[in-house]
C-alpha cells in the first residue's frame, strides 16, 4: 500500500495526544492516571517521603528492565532474568561463605562473591544468546527452558534454605550503605542508567542492537555481525540481572533461591509500558527507567491503599496485557504514518 | 453505446495531511481491459484498494451495474463479484494449494471438509487456466510465480464480474505472462471487466483497450490504447517528456577488480566472471535462472560449493557477508521490505545505519552523530530524496522513494564493486531515470557495477557487457554492441537440464 500514503498535498495536522502516544507510548497516560487515582485513595501517597521511598525500591526493577530492554530491542525477550538473579544470589552467597574460611580480608571475600555471581550470570547469558543466535531456538523457549534449569539448580544447591552468614560489611555497604549521601543501590543504578544511555545512543553496539531488532536481514546486509550482537544483548541482560542479584542479596543479607521470582514479568511489563516494541528495534533508555518506576509506584500505591498482594498480581498482569494492546495500536499508527 | 459495468464518481481518499486520491471519475466496461497507469504514489493502489473493499473512500461513490455499492470489506466486494489480486499475496504458506483456494468456503460433507472435492475443483480451475500447479502442494514450496498464479486462480469460484490485477506480471516469466494474457482474453470474451495495473508498457500494449493515467492522486485522462503511443503516455504520466531514460555511460575500463573463478552454488553450475573498474555488467535471464543466486553465493548469502572469489587480488571466498561488504563488495537486495530496510524507522535512520557500520564516523566505539547527520544529508541529496521524506518512516514512502533510500544505503558504505539486484523493481519512470544516473556516476567514478535485472531493456541499455543466465548456467556473454533484445532473448532458453 505504498501508493496510498504518498502525499498529493501535504498539510501537516497533528493531534498532540496522538503525537505523544506515538512518540513515547502509553506511559505518560498510565503515569498520570496512577498518580491521580492513588492520591485520591490515600493522602500519604503523594508525599516527598513516599516518592523517595518508591525511587529507592524501584532501583532493582529499573536495573533488570534496562537489561530486558536490550533483549527486547534486539527482537527477543528474556524470561530467565529472575533465574539469573536467584542463581547469582545463591552463587555469590555460597562463595562468600566459602571464601570467609580462606581469606581474612573482607574485601576479598566480597569480591569473590560478586565475581562468582557475575560468572554464573555470564554463563546464563551465553547459553541464552548462543541458543537464540546460533541454534535459532525461539527466545521464548530458550529463556523459558534456561529459567527452569537455573531455578532448579539454585534450589538444588541450597535445598531451598536461605544461605546466611554473609559478611556484615556486604549488607552494610551494598544493601544499606551510602556513597556521597546517596544510597549505594541508587548510586549504582544511576551509573548503569548513564552507561546504558550512552551505549544505546552513542556507540556502535547500541546502533547494532537497534538494527538487528528492526530488520535482521537488512542488518546482515549492512555488514553487521547479527549473531554476535544477539549474544551480546543476552549476556549484557544477564550481567545486569546479576548486578541486581548481588544488590538484592545484600539487602536481604542472605543467598536465596526465590529472589527475583516476578522480575521477568515485571521487567517486560515495565519495558512495554515504556514503549519498547515487542517486535524489536524500538525503545529508549529514559522511558524504560520511567516504566520501571511506574510499576513500583503502582505496587507502592496499592500497598498504601491496602490492596491485597494477590489482587496486585491480577492488576499487574492486566496492565501488561493492556500495554501490549496499546503497543499494537501504536505500531500500526507508526507504520501507517498517522 | 453500452453502459459501463463499474463507475466511480468523485472518488476521494484523504489521510491526515495527504490527499491520496482526488475526485476520480473512472469507468469500466464489461469485457474490457482497462489499464491504470501512473508513477508510484500517483494513486493507483489507493483507487483499487477502495474498489477491492480494502479501504473506504473519504468522499465519492462507486456504482456497479448502475447501483450504488458500498464495499466496506474485501468479502463484501467479492460477494458482488469484484475480485482483486493484490501485489502482496494473501496465502497461508503452511496450508496446501487447494486449502488456500477454498479458505473460508470449503466444500463440505456434513460437518467435515470434503478434501477430495476440494482438490478436484482446484484441479479443474488450474486445468482451465493452464497453470501447472498441484492442488496438494504446500504453498511454501511454490515459486513466487506459482503463488501469483494461485492468487489469480482464487478469483475463479463464484460469479466474477470485475477482476482487478495489481502488477500481476512482476514475478512471472515470459511464458507465464503469455498464459496469463491468454486467460485474460478469455475472461474478456465472457464479459468480465478487467482493471490492470502495470508499469510495463510493452506488456499491456498487447491486451489493453483503454488506459487511465493518474498523477498525484488525480486523473489526467483516459485514452484508447489504439492510436496512443508510448511517448504520449509517459508524458501524461510524468507531466514531462523523457527522451531516453537510459544514460550513456562512458567506457573507460580500468584494472580488474573482481575475479570469480568457477563459483558454484546449488542451482548454479560453476561459472566464472571478471570485472574491471569503470565497467557496468548487465546480468539478464528469466526468473529462477540462477542469476541472482550466483551473486548471492558470492556475497556469502548462499552456500558456496566450489570456486573462488578475489576482490582487488584478495581471496574473499570464505569470508562472512559482513567482511565481504567491508572488503568492498556491496549487494543491494531486490527485496526492500524483508532484506533491505527497517520499515518502522525513518529514511534518515535507515541511511545512518550504513554510515555508522562503515566505521567512518566512529572513534574508539563512540559515534560522532554530527558527522553521521552530515553524511546522511549528503546521501539524501545525492539520491534526490525529497527533504520532507527524510524524517518520515520508510513504511509511509512510495516504492520509488523506498528504493532511493535503499540506494542511499549503498552510498553509506564505500565499496569498489556494487551489485544491484533488480534495482528498479516497482519503481516509476522518473525515479528509474534518477537511479540510472547514480549508476552512471558510480561507474564513471571508477567503480565496477553489476546490474542484475529481469527487465531486459534495463539490463542491456545500462551496461557495457551482458551476461545471460539460463537454467543455472551462463549461456552467453556479449559486448553491448552485439546485444540487441532479440539476440539476448535467444540465450534465455537452453535445451540443457536445469542445474540442481
Amino acid at each position: 500500500m505504498s501508493d496510498a500514503t504518498a502525499p498529493a498535498q501535504v498539510t501537516p495536522r497533528a493531534n498532540p495526544i496522538k503525537t505523544l502516544f506515538i512518540r513515547v507510548g502509553v506511559l505518560p497516560f498510565f503515569l498520570g492516571i496512577a498518580l491521580v487515582v492513588f492520591s485520591f485513595m490515600s493522602d500519604k501517597f503523594l508525599t516527598g517521603q513516599n516518592l523517595m521511598n518508591v525511587a529507592r525500591q524501584s532501583v532493582y526493577l529499573v536495573l533488570v528492565s534496562l537489561g530486558q530492554m536490550l533483549v527486547l530491542v534486539s527482537g527477543g525477550f528474556d524470561l530467565s532474568v529472575g533465574t539469573a538473579i536467584a542463581l547469582t544470589s545463591v552463587a555469590s552467597a555460597l562463595s562468600m561463605t566459602w571464601a570467609a574460611g580462606v581469606f581474612d580480608s573482607v574485601f576479598l571475600i566480597i569480591a569473590t562473591g560478586i565475581l562468582a555471581g557475575g560468572c554464573v550470570a555470564l554463563i546464563v547469558g551465553l547459553i541464552n544468546g548462543v541458543g537464540v543466535a546460533y541454534f535459532e531456538v525461539s527466545p521464548f523457549i530458550m529463556t523459558l527452558g534456561v529459567s527452569s534449569v537455573g531455578a532448579g539448580l539454585a534450589l538444588f544447591m541450597t535445598g531451598g534454605i536461605p544461605i546466611s552468614g554473609l559478611p556484615f560489611a556486604f549488607g552494610d555497604t551494598f544493601g544499606f550503605g551510602k556513597w556521597f549521601g546517596v544510597p549505594v543501590p541508587v548510586f549504582i543504578a544511576v551509573i548503569c542508567i548513564v552507561v546504558m544511555w550512552l551505549m544505546m545512543s552513542r556507540t556502535t553496539l547500541g546502533t547494532r542492537i537497534y538494527a538487528v531488532g528492526g530488520n535482521i536481514k537488512a542488518a546482515h546486509l549492512s555488514a553487521i555481525d547479527t549473531k554476535k550482537t544477539l549474544v551480546l544483548a543476552y549476556v549484557l541482560c544477564s550481567l545486569i540481572a546479576a548486578l541486581t542479584g548481588v544488590l538484592l542479596t545484600a539487602r536481604v543479607e542472605s543467598g536465596e533461591a526465590n529472589l527475583g521470582g516476578t522480575m521477568a514479568l515485571e521487567s517486560i511489563a515495565a519495558c512495554v509500558i515504556a514503549g519498547v516494541s515487542l517486535r524489536g528495534g524500538i525503545g529508549r533508555v529514559q522511558n524504560v527507567v520511567l516504566g520501571a518506576f511506574f510499576i513500583v509506584m503502582v505496587q507502592n500505591g496499592m500497598n498504601i491503599a491496602r490492596v491485597s498482594s494477590y489482587m496486585q498480581m491480577v492488576l499487574l498482569g492486566s496492565l501488561l496485557i493492556l500495554a501490549v494492546i496499546f503497543d499494537q495500536m501504536r505500531y500500526r499508527m507508526i507504520m501507517r504514518g498517522a | 453505446m453500452t453502459l459501463p459495468l463499474l463507475t466511480t464518481h468523485n472518488l476521494t481518499k484523504t489521510y491526515p495531511g495527504v490527499r491520496a486520491l482526488d475526485g476520480v471519475d473512472f469507468d469500466l466496461m464489461a469485457g474490457e481491459v482497462h489499464v491504470l497507469f501512473g508513477e508510484n504514489g500517483a494513486g493507483k493502489s489507493t483507487l483499487i484498494s477502495m474498489l477491492a473493499g480494502a479501504n473506504t473512500p473519504s468522499e465519492g461513490k462507486i456504482y456497479l451495474d448502475h447501483h450504488e455499492v458500498v464495499f466496506d470489506s474485501v468479502a463484501r466486494a467479492k460477494a458482488h463479484g469484484v475480485y482483486t489480486v493484490f501485489q502482496e499475496f494473501s496465502l497461508i504458506p503452511t496450508l496446501t494449494v487447494a486449502e488456500n483456494m477454498f479458505l473460508g468456503q470449503e466444500p463440505r460433507m456434513g460437518i467435515l471438509v470434503d478434501h477430495a472435492e476440494m482438490r478436484r475443483r482446484a484441479q479443474e480451475i488450474f486445468d482451465e487456466l493452464g497453470f501447472p500447479i498441484s492442488p496438494t502442494a504446500r504453498v511454501s514450496t511454490l515459486s513466487r510465480a506459482q503463488q501469483q498464479m494461485l492468487e489469480i486462480s482464487k478469483a475463479f469460484h463464484g460469479d466474477l464480474k470485475v477482476l482487478i490485477l495489481d502488477e500481476p506480471t512482476a514475478s512471472l516469466t515470459e511464458r507465464e505472462v503469455d498464459h496469463l494474457f491468454h486467460f485474460i482474453e478469455r475472461q474478456k470474451a465472457k464479459g468480465v471487466g478487467i482493471i490492470y495495473i502495470s508499469h510495463r508498457m510493452q506488456e499491456f500494449k498487447r491486451i489493453a483497450d483503454r488506459i487511465t493515467v493518474l498523477r498525484d492522486g488525480a486523473k489526467i485522462g483516459t485514452v484508447e490504447m489504439a492510436g496512443t503511443d508510448e511517448a504520449a503516455l509517459v508524458e501524461m504520466m510524468t507531466g514531462r517528456q523523457i527522451a531516453d531514460i537510459y544514460p550513456t555511460i562512458a567506457t573507460t575500463p580500468g584494472d580488474v577488480v573482481l575475479e570469480v573463478t568457477e563459483l558454484a552454488t546449488p542451482g548454479v553450475a560453476p561459472s566464472s566472471l571478471s570485472l574491471r573498474r569503470g565497467e557496468v555488467l548487465g546480468v539478464a535471464g528469466l526468473v529462477g535462472c540462477g542469476k541472482s543466486r550466483f551473486f548471492r553465493a558470492m556475497m556469502g548469502l548462499g552456500p558456496r560449493r566450489s570456486g573462488t572469489v578475489h576482490l582487488n587480488g584478495h581471496d574473499i571466498t570464505r569470508l562472512p557477508t559482513r567482511e565481504i561488504i567491508r572488503a568492498g563488495l556491496y549487494y543491494l537486495s531486490p527485496d526492500r521490505k524483508h532484506e533491505g530496510l527497517d520499515l518502522a524507522k525513518t529514511s534518515d535512520e535507515n541511511l545512518a545505519l550504513n554510515v555508522v557500520t562503515s566505521g567512518a564516523p566512529v572513534k574508539r566505539g563512540w559515534i560522532d552523530w554530527r558527522r553521521v547527520r552530515d553524511t546522511v544529508a549528503g546521501i539524501a541529496t545525492r539520491v534526490e530524496l525529497p527533504e520532507d521524506y527524510r524524517a518520515r518512516r520508510v513504511s509511509q514512502l512510495s516504492g520509488g522513494n523506498q528504493q532511493k533510500v535503499l540506494f542511499g544505503k549503498a552510498f553509506g558504505q564505500e565499496a569498489d564493486v556494487y551489485i544491484f539486484d533488480e534495482p528498479t523493481v516497482g519503481v516509476d519512470m522518473g525515479t528509474r531515470a534518477a537511479l540510472y544516473l547514480k549508476i552512471k556516476a558510480l561507474a564513471e567514478a571508477g567503480k565496477a557495477v553489476v546490474v542484475i535485472s529481469s527487465d531486459l531493456p534495463e539490463a542491456i541499455n545500462l551496461s557495457h557487457r551482458i551476461l545471460v543466465f539460463a537454467n543455472g548456467q551462463v549461456s552467453a556473454e556479449l559486448p553491448r554492441t552485439e546485444a540487441s533484445e532479440d539476440t539476448v532473448l535467444k540465450y534465455f532458453f537452453t535445451e540443457s537440464e536445469p542445474v540442481q
